[in-house]
């Protein structure tokens, strides 16, 4: 690389003065070659996986409806067929996303509770250790992948898995003589659906905050089975909490504190969880009669309200406390069993 | 910085006073003191559970512990990072990650080491099997200390720390380990420090030897030294009172009414008369000074 620089020099004497390093970009490549498996692998392979299912599904269902009576699909009213269809399609577009959010979860979920530990356990810790790289660097790099890239990478795989059975659709739609078939086409919004994703992303990032800082720290800190810790320790406090209530004059705020440990200390790593916290559906609380009203519902920008909510907030600041004490417990934690 | 020290006058790699450090209740570094001058090969020998990797962790900046200690100028728990610049350790053997390729290792350590020389390294590996595609996962133990090594050696740092860089190795690999290390690492600009068991494998290399027990420093001295000052003598039953009269600090007896007596700063000379004499081994020095550790 920059071998150049130093051409007329001997080797050994050799002064690397002019060698670059961009510490944090091969941090991230490295999470990224360690890990592809959940954050590229596992979304592609599930979006592979149902979009085979759904072709096949359209293929039979084809054949089926041919035995069945061949055009028994005619539509006389036109108009109101090409609108269900642009429904139709959205729902599907849409259907990827959400599938790939799913898988995010997951890997998001699992990600996070074994960043700061696996390395402990195997101890190739101390082979990163042994390189100039400082402990914040390092968490920061992997609350990266958690909160922002592999968030990035499950929008596109979920679009492309959204537009794969949005084109099935189609095709199985034409092709059966289904005199509107093409209105999946024309009377769907893929630019808005999409849009609408990745608006959600932001929100995703500061709502999830909490929950994937608090999976770190736990990561950071046990020295076996984070998991349990993770998970049992708010999931029993809440129960303890919920228990304490049956006795006679005492009043807790139980589902309150519910929300707080449980929801937002674990569960907001679900993409859209904040929905029913902003008191909100997706479908914005209007039942979806037409398609119409399923396109305006899915227009993502309201995950925007949760920016305006107290809740948000205080989310944040305790995620950011989070991962400052996994930065610190990184620094001095020993080995895990 | 201070690269243009030179030898003579250079200040301590390492200087260590009154070093700390409790696990639970037992003390792994008691009052521990050692200074470490550069271009030196250092032995850091004890029994289990001496302090010696706990004393290397405290070099490193890995552990917290108490007293005063400077590695390279540098506080190693308050400024570990800009230390690691110029420090790089070998902590066990096998602790590369499992999933990483020797293409993506040699990758990394390019991308992120400002003292890695990417063409020596590759360089290294031309001469082993390793070949780039190559997953740890799928090494054996020696091929993982010829990367890890490859990958060390290729970094021009100041301070080099083994913690028995070769448990677990078939011989061939232990003694190709030390001799790449001498051969192709090793100069007055460079200080390493090596602790093993195998002490009868590193003796040749070390400049220097540290014996380490219940935390303490119980002795530390050039290796050349060490061969003025100790001295082992093969008694008959004939010599075998007289010799004990100058107080041997270790005896053991050999087949055919033989003993081997080790003595403390006697003069050679007054000992001749007494059988023939050698240097001992380190691992009988070793032998000697540990004596009732495990009692």
């Amino acid at each position: 690389m920059n071998a150049s620089a130093h051409i007329d020099r001997p080797q050994s004497q050799t002064v690397h003065t002019g060698h670059k390093t961009n510490t944090f970009k091969w941090l991230l490549k490295r999470e990224f070659w360690e890990n592809r498996g959940g954050f590229l692998w596992a979304p592609v392979i599930t979006g592979a996986i149902i979009s085979v299912l759904y072709l096949i599904l359209a293929v039979i269902g084809s054949i089926a409806g041919r035995r069945a009576g061949g055009d028994s699909f005619q539509i006389t009213d036109e108009g109101n067929m090409a609108a269900t269809l642009g429904g139709f399609g959205d729902g599907v577009l849409l259907a990827g996303v959400l599938l790939a959010f799913t898988v995010l979860a997951f890997v998001v979920f699992f990600y996070a509770l074994g960043s700061l530990y696996d390395d402990r356990r195997d101890r190739s810790i101390l082979f990163w250790k042994s390189l100039p790289v400082s402990d914040t660097q390092m968490v920061l790099s992997k609350a990266v992948w958690a909160l922002l890239l592999a968030p990035i990478i499950a929008v596109a795989v979920g679009i492309l898995i959204g537009l794969s059975l949005w084109l099935i659709s189609a095709l199985t739609l034409t092709v059966n003589g289904v005199s509107a078939g093409t209105a999946v086409f024309t009377h769907s919004h893929p630019l808005k659906i999409i849009g609408g994703v990745l608006a959600s992303l932001p929100v995703y990032i500061l709502w999830a905050l909490p929950a994937v800082g608090w999976l770190m720290l736990c990561s950071a800190w046990a020295r076996s089975k984070p998991f349990l810790w993770a998970v049992l320790l708010p999931v029993l406090a809440c129960v303890i909490v919920s228990m304490i209530r049956i006795l006679p004059g005492t009043s807790f705020p139980v589902d309150k504190v519910w929300y707080t440990l449980v929801y937002r200390g674990l569960l907001s790593v679900v993409p859209g969880s904040w929905y029913p916290a902003i008191g909100l559906d997706p479908t914005g609380g209007q039942e979806i009669n037409s398609p119409d009203q399923l396109a305006s519902a899915i227009d993502l920008t309201t995950s925007w309200q949760a920016f305006a909510t107290a809740d948000m907030w205080i989310g944040v600041a305790l995620g950011v406390a989070f991962i400052a004490a996994a930065i610190y417990l990184r620094r001095w934690r020993e080995l895990a069993d | 910085m201070n690269a243009v020290a030179t030898n003579t006058d250079a200040t301590n790699v390492i200087s260590a006073r009154g070093l700390r450090k409790a696990y639970r209740s037992k003390l792994a570094l008691d009052d521990t003191s050692f200074e470490i001058e550069a271009g030196r090969i250092i032995g850091l020998i004890g029994p289990n559970g001496a302090g010696k990797t706990t004393a290397l962790k405290a070099i490193l900046g890995l552990v917290p512990f108490e007293g005063n200690l400077k590695v390279l100028g540098l506080d190693p728990r308050t400024q570990r990072d800009e230390l690691m610049r110029d420090v790089c350790f070998i902590a066990d053997v096998a602790v590369l990650p499992r999933w990483m390729r020797v293409r993506e290792a040699i990758d990394f350590v390019d991308g992120i080491h400002p003292r890695f020389d990417r063409a020596k390294c590759e360089r290294f590996i031309a001469n082993t099997q390793l070949n780039p595609k190559l997953r740890v996962r799928e090494m054996s133990k020696g091929m993982i200390v010829q990367l890890h090594l490859a990958l060390v050696m290729a970094i021009d740092a100041k301070l080099l720390v083994l913690d028995e860089p070769t448990l677990g190795l078939d011989i061939l690999y232990r003694k190709q380990f030390y001799q790449r290390l001498l051969e192709d690492y090793f100069d007055e600009q460079k200080t390493i420090i090596i602790t093993t068991h195998q002490v009868e494998e590193i003796e040749h290399i070390l400049t220097d030897v540290m014996f380490i027990r219940d935390g303490k420093i119980v002795l530390t001295s050039p290796m050349d030294d060490v061969a003025e000052r100790y001295t082992e003598v093969l008694t008959t039953s004939d010599t075998i009172e007289q010799a004990r009269a100058l107080n041997p600090i270790d005896e053991r007896a050999l087949p055919f009414g033989k003993t081997v007596m080790l003595f403390d700063g006697v003069p050679r000379q007054q000992l001749a008369a007494l059988g023939e004499t050698r240097n001992p081994g380190l691992a009988d020095l070793f032998v000697a000074i540990m004596k009732g550790t495990y009692a």
